[in-house]
Protein backbone atom coordinates (compact mmCIF):
# COMPACT_ATOMS: atom_id res chain seq x y z
CA UNK A 1 0.00 0.00 0.00
CA UNK A 2 1.38 3.37 -1.00
CA UNK A 3 -0.13 6.56 0.41
CA UNK A 4 1.37 9.97 -0.09
CA UNK A 5 0.42 13.61 0.38
CA UNK A 6 2.97 15.67 -1.52
CA UNK A 7 3.66 18.90 -3.34
CA UNK A 8 5.63 17.17 -6.11
CA UNK A 9 4.07 15.79 -9.27
CA UNK A 10 3.59 12.03 -9.67
CA UNK A 11 4.24 9.67 -12.55
CA UNK A 12 1.15 7.53 -13.22
CA UNK A 13 3.06 4.83 -15.13
CA UNK A 14 5.81 4.69 -12.54
CA UNK A 15 3.40 4.27 -9.63
CA UNK A 16 1.54 1.50 -11.50
CA UNK A 17 4.79 -0.26 -12.38
CA UNK A 18 5.95 -0.18 -8.75
CA UNK A 19 2.66 -1.70 -7.54
CA UNK A 20 2.83 -4.58 -10.03
CA UNK A 21 6.55 -5.22 -9.74
CA UNK A 22 7.48 -8.90 -9.25
CA UNK A 23 3.82 -9.98 -9.26
CA UNK A 24 2.30 -12.48 -11.68
CA UNK A 25 -1.14 -12.76 -10.03
CA UNK A 26 -2.53 -9.40 -11.18
CA UNK A 27 -5.10 -9.39 -13.97
CA UNK A 28 -6.49 -5.87 -13.58
CA UNK A 29 -5.05 -2.42 -12.98
CA UNK A 30 -7.58 0.42 -12.55
CA UNK A 31 -6.23 3.96 -12.48
CA UNK A 32 -8.00 7.20 -11.77
CA UNK A 33 -6.05 10.40 -12.10
CA UNK A 34 -7.60 13.78 -11.49
CA UNK A 35 -6.32 16.93 -13.18
CA UNK A 36 -6.85 20.61 -12.44
CA UNK A 37 -9.40 22.11 -14.87
CA UNK A 38 -9.41 25.76 -15.85
CA UNK A 39 -13.20 25.92 -15.54
CA UNK A 40 -15.17 24.34 -12.73
CA UNK A 41 -17.25 26.49 -10.41
CA UNK A 42 -15.44 29.51 -11.83
CA UNK A 43 -14.29 30.39 -15.33
CA UNK A 44 -10.68 31.08 -16.23
CA UNK A 45 -9.03 29.49 -13.23
CA UNK A 46 -5.42 30.58 -12.84
CA UNK A 47 -4.46 28.23 -10.03
CA UNK A 48 -5.65 26.08 -7.17
CA UNK A 49 -4.30 26.28 -3.66
CA UNK A 50 -4.66 22.93 -1.86
CA UNK A 51 -4.58 22.96 1.94
CA UNK A 52 -4.70 19.89 4.19
CA UNK A 53 -4.42 18.80 7.82
CA UNK A 54 -0.95 17.24 8.14
CA UNK A 55 -1.12 14.05 10.16
CA UNK A 56 -4.85 13.57 9.97
CA UNK A 57 -4.84 13.50 6.16
CA UNK A 58 -2.48 10.52 6.02
CA UNK A 59 -4.45 8.71 8.76
CA UNK A 60 -7.76 9.35 6.96
CA UNK A 61 -6.39 8.08 3.63
CA UNK A 62 -4.98 4.96 5.31
CA UNK A 63 -8.31 4.26 6.96
CA UNK A 64 -10.16 4.67 3.62
CA UNK A 65 -7.62 2.28 2.03
CA UNK A 66 -8.12 -0.31 4.79
CA UNK A 67 -11.86 -0.11 4.25
CA UNK A 68 -11.35 -0.87 0.54
CA UNK A 69 -9.16 -3.88 1.40
CA UNK A 70 -11.83 -5.22 3.74
CA UNK A 71 -14.71 -4.78 1.26
CA UNK A 72 -13.15 -5.89 -2.06
CA UNK A 73 -10.86 -8.66 -3.18
CA UNK A 74 -7.99 -6.41 -4.22
CA UNK A 75 -4.25 -6.99 -3.94
CA UNK A 76 -2.69 -3.58 -3.54
CA UNK A 77 -3.36 0.10 -4.04
CA UNK A 78 -1.81 3.54 -4.19
CA UNK A 79 -3.32 6.91 -3.25
CA UNK A 80 -1.38 10.07 -4.00
CA UNK A 81 -2.82 13.54 -3.39
CA UNK A 82 -0.97 16.73 -4.18
CA UNK A 83 -1.15 19.87 -2.04
CA UNK A 84 0.10 23.43 -2.45
CA UNK A 85 -0.05 25.55 -5.58
CA UNK A 86 -1.40 23.79 -8.70
CA UNK A 87 -2.09 25.08 -12.22
CA UNK A 88 -4.62 24.00 -14.87
CA UNK A 89 -3.64 20.64 -16.43
CA UNK A 90 -1.52 19.70 -13.39
CA UNK A 91 -2.05 16.29 -11.80
CA UNK A 92 -3.89 16.59 -8.49
CA UNK A 93 -4.90 13.10 -7.35
CA UNK A 94 -4.08 9.51 -8.26
CA UNK A 95 -5.74 6.26 -7.19
CA UNK A 96 -4.45 2.94 -8.54
CA UNK A 97 -5.97 -0.39 -7.55
CA UNK A 98 -4.60 -3.78 -8.64
CA UNK A 99 -6.47 -7.05 -8.42
CA UNK A 100 -6.87 -10.45 -10.05
CA UNK A 101 -10.17 -9.35 -11.58
CA UNK A 102 -11.41 -6.07 -13.01
CA UNK A 103 -14.80 -5.71 -11.27
CA UNK A 104 -13.21 -5.68 -7.83
CA UNK A 105 -10.59 -3.16 -8.93
CA UNK A 106 -13.11 -0.87 -10.70
CA UNK A 107 -15.44 -0.73 -7.72
CA UNK A 108 -12.69 -0.26 -5.15
CA UNK A 109 -11.18 2.58 -7.20
CA UNK A 110 -14.52 4.39 -7.46
CA UNK A 111 -15.16 3.88 -3.74
CA UNK A 112 -11.73 5.26 -2.85
CA UNK A 113 -12.28 8.43 -4.89
CA UNK A 114 -15.83 8.99 -3.62
CA UNK A 115 -14.75 8.48 -0.02
CA UNK A 116 -11.62 10.56 -0.34
CA UNK A 117 -13.69 13.51 -1.59
CA UNK A 118 -15.91 13.52 1.49
CA UNK A 119 -13.71 12.10 4.30
CA UNK A 120 -10.14 13.32 3.83
CA UNK A 121 -9.26 16.79 5.17
CA UNK A 122 -8.31 18.66 1.99
CA UNK A 123 -9.58 22.10 0.99
CA UNK A 124 -9.36 23.79 -2.41
CA UNK A 125 -9.09 27.50 -3.00
CA UNK A 126 -9.64 28.78 -6.53
CA UNK A 127 -7.58 31.68 -7.79
CA UNK A 128 -8.81 33.73 -10.78
CA UNK A 129 -8.02 37.16 -12.18
CA UNK A 130 -10.91 38.47 -10.07
CA UNK A 131 -9.56 37.16 -6.80
CA UNK A 132 -9.71 33.97 -4.77
CA UNK A 133 -12.43 31.92 -3.13
CA UNK A 134 -12.75 28.64 -1.24
CA UNK A 135 -14.51 25.83 -3.07
CA UNK A 136 -17.85 24.84 -1.49
CA UNK A 137 -18.47 21.15 -0.80
CA UNK A 138 -20.78 19.70 -3.45
CA UNK A 139 -23.97 17.90 -2.55
CA UNK A 140 -23.41 15.38 -5.36
CA UNK A 141 -20.05 14.41 -3.81
CA UNK A 142 -21.64 13.99 -0.38
CA UNK A 143 -24.39 11.86 -1.90
CA UNK A 144 -21.84 9.65 -3.69
CA UNK A 145 -20.07 9.03 -0.36
CA UNK A 146 -23.36 8.25 1.38
CA UNK A 147 -24.40 5.80 -1.36
CA UNK A 148 -21.34 3.65 -0.58
CA UNK A 149 -22.02 3.88 3.14
CA UNK A 150 -25.60 2.64 2.61
CA UNK A 151 -24.56 -0.10 0.23
CA UNK A 152 -21.72 -1.42 2.37
CA UNK A 153 -23.75 -1.46 5.57
CA UNK A 154 -26.60 -3.23 3.72
CA UNK A 155 -24.23 -5.88 2.35
CA UNK A 156 -22.55 -6.42 5.68
CA UNK A 157 -25.93 -6.91 7.33
CA UNK A 158 -27.10 -9.45 4.75
CA UNK A 159 -23.89 -11.45 5.18
CA UNK A 160 -24.55 -11.88 8.88
CA UNK B 1 -3.78 22.42 27.55
CA UNK B 2 -5.91 21.57 24.55
CA UNK B 3 -4.43 22.25 21.14
CA UNK B 4 -6.99 23.90 18.85
CA UNK B 5 -6.48 24.00 15.09
CA UNK B 6 -8.38 25.94 12.41
CA UNK B 7 -8.22 25.24 8.69
CA UNK B 8 -9.08 26.75 5.30
CA UNK B 9 -11.82 29.44 5.22
CA UNK B 10 -12.25 29.17 9.00
CA UNK B 11 -8.53 29.86 9.52
CA UNK B 12 -8.81 32.95 7.31
CA UNK B 13 -12.03 34.19 8.94
CA UNK B 14 -10.55 33.85 12.43
CA UNK B 15 -7.15 35.07 11.34
CA UNK B 16 -5.68 32.25 13.42
CA UNK B 17 -4.42 28.76 12.57
CA UNK B 18 -3.98 27.39 16.07
CA UNK B 19 -3.93 28.13 19.79
CA UNK B 20 -3.32 26.45 23.12
CA UNK B 21 -6.34 26.65 25.39
CA UNK B 22 -6.75 25.58 28.99
CA UNK B 23 -10.26 24.11 28.77
CA UNK B 24 -12.59 25.54 31.43
CA UNK B 25 -13.86 22.90 33.89
CA UNK B 26 -17.42 23.03 32.55
CA UNK B 27 -16.39 22.03 29.01
CA UNK B 28 -16.47 18.30 28.38
CA UNK B 29 -17.82 18.00 24.85
CA UNK B 30 -17.39 19.65 21.45
CA UNK B 31 -20.67 21.60 21.48
CA UNK B 32 -19.67 23.28 24.76
CA UNK B 33 -16.31 24.29 23.31
CA UNK B 34 -18.05 25.78 20.25
CA UNK B 35 -20.35 27.82 22.52
CA UNK B 36 -17.33 28.97 24.50
CA UNK B 37 -15.47 30.09 21.37
CA UNK B 38 -18.61 31.80 19.99
CA UNK B 39 -18.79 33.88 23.18
CA UNK B 40 -15.55 35.60 22.20
CA UNK B 41 -17.76 37.69 19.93
CA UNK B 42 -17.11 39.27 16.53
CA UNK B 43 -15.71 36.87 13.94
CA UNK B 44 -15.64 34.09 16.55
CA UNK B 45 -19.38 34.22 17.13
CA UNK B 46 -19.97 34.29 13.35
CA UNK B 47 -17.75 31.24 12.84
CA UNK B 48 -19.01 29.15 15.75
CA UNK B 49 -22.70 30.03 15.68
CA UNK B 50 -24.97 27.03 16.18
CA UNK B 51 -25.98 26.70 12.56
CA UNK B 52 -22.49 26.88 11.08
CA UNK B 53 -21.57 23.83 8.99
CA UNK B 54 -18.21 23.29 10.65
CA UNK B 55 -16.71 19.82 10.96
CA UNK B 56 -14.62 18.78 13.92
CA UNK B 57 -11.87 16.23 14.52
CA UNK B 58 -10.64 15.16 17.95
CA UNK B 59 -7.11 13.75 17.99
CA UNK B 60 -7.23 13.55 14.18
CA UNK B 61 -10.41 11.42 14.09
CA UNK B 62 -13.68 12.82 12.76
CA UNK B 63 -15.93 13.67 15.69
CA UNK B 64 -19.27 15.38 16.31
CA UNK B 65 -20.99 17.86 18.62
CA UNK B 66 -21.41 15.26 21.36
CA UNK B 67 -17.84 13.93 21.26
CA UNK B 68 -16.03 14.07 24.60
CA UNK B 69 -12.97 16.30 24.84
CA UNK B 70 -10.25 16.58 27.44
CA UNK B 71 -7.61 19.14 28.20
CA UNK B 72 -4.78 17.27 26.42
CA UNK B 73 -6.68 16.72 23.15
CA UNK B 74 -5.93 18.07 19.70
CA UNK B 75 -9.22 19.54 18.48
CA UNK B 76 -9.52 20.76 14.89
CA UNK B 77 -12.36 22.75 13.34
CA UNK B 78 -12.78 23.08 9.58
CA UNK B 79 -15.34 23.57 6.78
CA UNK B 80 -16.66 20.60 4.74
CA UNK B 81 -13.76 19.01 2.84
CA UNK B 82 -13.21 19.55 -0.90
CA UNK B 83 -10.32 17.31 -1.94
CA UNK B 84 -10.02 14.98 -4.93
Amino acid sequence: MHISVQTEDFDVAGVTRALCEKRTDIGAVVTFSGLVRDRSSVQNLLALELEHYPGMTETALASIAHKAFSEWDIDDLAIIHRVGHLKPADNIVLVVVISAHRKQAFEACEFLMDYLKTKAPFWKKEITVDGESWVEARLSDLKAGERWQDRLSRENKSEK
Amino acid sequence: MAHLLYFASLRENLNSDQEQLDLPQNISQVSELKDFLAQRGGRWSDAFQAKSRLLVAVNQQMANEQSAIRNEDEIAFFPPVTGG
